[in-house]
């Protein structure tokens, strides 16, 4: 008996240490939807991109606790519809050991009530203000917006607008009817309640509009100073050439224009931008304060330009890298994929990333706001060198990053 | 509520300028489902080829993109024939047009979309003319070219399709395959080729449709999906198979919009433009010039 018992012993033993090899084999599975088709697809195969390069720099390097990583995504069309079913296949069918989103605020808010009811770490790209109303503890989103995202997000706009001479009194809010540009509005009416300015046009418009003129000039009609502008690629061209065929006049027009940090808008619409307040990420204007960008630029921008996607690469790339290495250094650090563990890892730590350091705040944002607010100005043609190289851009605010002052009025200012 | 009149007279102007481009899109519908009966959902791919092909043309050549489309819409007028023949081979003739039918032209939508992502990629794409930044101003009155030159290919367009099919014996034909087979059949005509001629010269429309889209905004391969409901709506509204009915829809809704985005909120644009469709639909079954 006593023979048996220990072969059976070494036996389990031995399988033990099997299952801890095919564990090892296994890959290490991170999944989620990505938009590859729809109106936001070429921010998403450029987001896919960097994660794609994240997953081979870390595979090159022996994996992530052993194991070669794995990405298993799916598109979500663009459509926030598709995402809890994507979602709920990727965790039960494909049994992914971790999940991130996919990009932008529409395709992030329908996949938080799954995360929150299995208890997930939700690493997020480019979401705003999505834990606003969720309040998750294991949701963290790597978009420099701020710890009040809404508020923060429009800040620099009017901030800048403060400081034209004499001070703006009227303005206006504009956006399409889609869950961004209602939250960015929703920040933007913060500031206009807290600076005391009088609202004379507030109104959204459905995202498939063909001709935005008529908006353009109901706005023009309030002859407000201020016009604040939120609004997804296809309506932000839309609306720069209605403003430019309508020949608004304002002393300051833009500030939320999603798609203007992309190769394809900046080079189809041009001088038309010129004079136009918006947010940046990054601009060539102050590489000095961001000494990890140009190695991830090495290695994105040959790749994007093969792969016919935004081959500038200094928005959403870089952000699509960062997230996957915070989550990178939390496995790592903490040695395993306990959710909660994990959780307390990223609100307690700073990370050190391609877009610089990265801390969260306790509603998972950043804890320090970066977004840039800037002034497009001196574009002469609709090609991509004017955007390569410093010369075209002012960058507003914040401050510690400020090149220049803002030159109003828009209408004036668009050569 | 004073109106201001420049507002007003852009409104309308607006609103005709958006409507003549509403028309263009819309006419091959009217023939194909209008005429035909033959439920082309497929339509707003064809548009969205028509500007893939004039941006092909646009970017490498420099050729005006709606210049090109009319050049080019031969071709799509084949590629009509082809398909429909396909049509009706594997439903028509069998019967089974409707609901298989129905899944074949859905088929057709997403491959045309998957094929131009594969080639294209999914950024949105634009061309270049000399007109596209242009607005002409007469007064307070603005004319952007962008949709001017649209509008009248397209207004030239319906009115040259309307003369064709009343005043030409295959347009005579087209109109009578819409409302007696057999009695077509009887006049020595055969409808299957009469049908097979008209429904490509409503994918030839589709062609030069999707310039002037190209023209007036930018596109990505699903950007048609968009068209589906518009398309379908002008030609309820307008009454099936009138062309002339087609073209007073389309500037009813493209007035509709223009003048809710002015004057109302953008936001209730659709549901004022769906709205009449409703409105006339109960007073008007048949539509605004529907037999």
């Amino acid at each position: 008996m006593k023979i048996i018992g220990a072969i059976a012993r070494m036996l389990g033993v031995v399988l033990l240490a099997a299952s801890g090899a095919v564990l090892a084999q296994q890959p290490l599975k991170i999944g989620f939807g990505m938009s590859l088709t729809g109106p936001l697809a070429g921010n998403g195969k450029a987001a896919l991109i960097s994660m794609q390069i994240w997953a081979e720099d870390v595979n090159a390097r022996g994996g992530l606790l052993g194991r070669k990583v794995e990405l298993i995504y799916y598109d979500d069309q663009t459509n926030p519809a598709t995402v809890p079913g994507i979602y709920t296949k990727l965790l039960d069918v494909d049994k992914v050991d971790l999940v991130v989103s996919g990009y932008g605020t529409n395709v992030i808010a329908p996949a938080m009530p799954l995360m929150m009811q299995r208890k997930l770490v939700f690493m997020s790209l480019f979401g705003l203000n999505v834990n606003g109303k969720f309040k998750y503890d294991r949701y963290f989103q790597i978009m420099p917006a701020g710890p009040d995202p809404a508020v923060d997000w429009t800040r620099g706009f009017f901030e800048t607008a403060m400081t034209l001479n004499p001070k703006p009194q009227t303005v206006a809010l504009v956006g399409a009817d889609a869950e961004y540009p209602h939250l960015a509005l929703e920040g933007a009416r913060t500031h206009v309640k807290r600076l005391g300015l009088k609202v004379v046009y507030d109104k959204t418009y459905p995202p498939k509009t063909v001709d935005y003129s008529p908006i353009v000039r109901a706005i023009q009609a309030t002859n407000p100073d201020l016009v604040y502008l939120a609004s997804y690629p296809p309506d932000s061209a839309g609306m720069v050439r209605a403003a430019n065929e309508v020949g608004l006049k304002a002393r300051m027009f833009g500030g939320g224009l999603v798609g203007t940090q992309f190769a394809a808008l900046k080079t189809q619409l041009g001088p038309l931008l010129n004079g136009m307040i918006n947010y940046e990420a990054y601009v060539p204007e102050v590489n000095s304060k961001f000494p990890s960008l140009d190695q991830f630029l090495a290695k994105y921008q040959g790749r994007a330009v093969k792969e016919g996607v935004d081959p500038l690469g200094f928005y959403l790339p870089p952000y699509a890298y960062a997230m996957m290495q915070v989550l990178e250094q939390a496995i790592k650090a903490t040695g395993g994929l306990d959710q909660a563990k994990l959780a307390d890892y990223m609100h307690k730590f700073e990370f050190d990333t391609y877009v610089g350091k990265v801390r969260f705040a306790k509603n998972g944002e950043w804890a320090i706001p970066r977004m840039l607010t800037v002034q497009y100005h001196s574009i002469r043609a609709n090609d991509l060198e004017p955007w390569m190289k410093p010369g075209h851009v002012t960058v507003l605010y914040p401050n510690d990053y400020k090149t220049g002052s803002v030159k109003a009025p828009y209408h004036e200012n668009k050569k | 509520m004073e109106i201001p009149t420049a507002l007003l007279f852009n409104a309308i102007i607006a609103g005709l300028l958006l409507g003549g481009f509403y028309a263009a899109v819309s006419v091959g519908i009217s023939i194909s489902f209008g005429m035909l009966d033959v439920v082309n959902i497929a339509h707003p791919a064809f548009i969205i080829l028509g500007s893939y092909i004039a941006y092909i043309v646009n970017s490498q050549y420099g050729f005006d993109p709606i210049l090109v489309a009319v050049a080019l819409s031969p071709l799509f007028f084949l590629l009509g024939m082809a398909l429909y023949r396909v049509y009706y081979l594997c439903f028509e003739k069998r019967g089974q047009e409707s609901l298989r039918g129905l899944a074949f032209f859905f088929g057709i939508l997403f491959i045309t979309e998957v094929v131009l992502i594969l080639v294209f990629g999914v950024d949105y794409r634009t061309v270049k003319s000399v007109y596209a930044e242009t607005t002409l101003r007469l007064g307070v009155l603005d004319f952007p070219l962008r949709l001017v030159v649209p509008f009248l290919v397209s207004v030239a367009m319906v009115v040259g399709i309307q003369l064709f099919l009343t005043h030409t014996f295959f347009g005579r034909a087209v109109l009578a395959v819409a409302q007696d087979q057999l009695a077509l059949r009887l006049m020595g005509v055969n409808p299957v080729r009469i049908k097979e001629l008209a429904f490509a010269l409503s994918i030839a429309t589709a062609g030069i449709a999707g310039a002037f889209l190209i023209v007036i905004q930018p596109v990505e391969p699903s950007i048609g999906r968009e068209y589906i409901g518009l398309v379908f709506a002008v030609c309820v509204l307008g009454g099936m198979g009138s062309i002339w009915g087609t073209l007073l829809a389309a500037f009813v809704l493209g007035l509709a919009e223009s003048f809710t985005s002015t004057f109302f909120g953008p936001s209730w644009a659709p549901a004022v433009s769906f709205g009449l469709l409703l409105l006339t639909l109960a007073f008007r079954p048949s539509g605004l010039f529907g037999r």
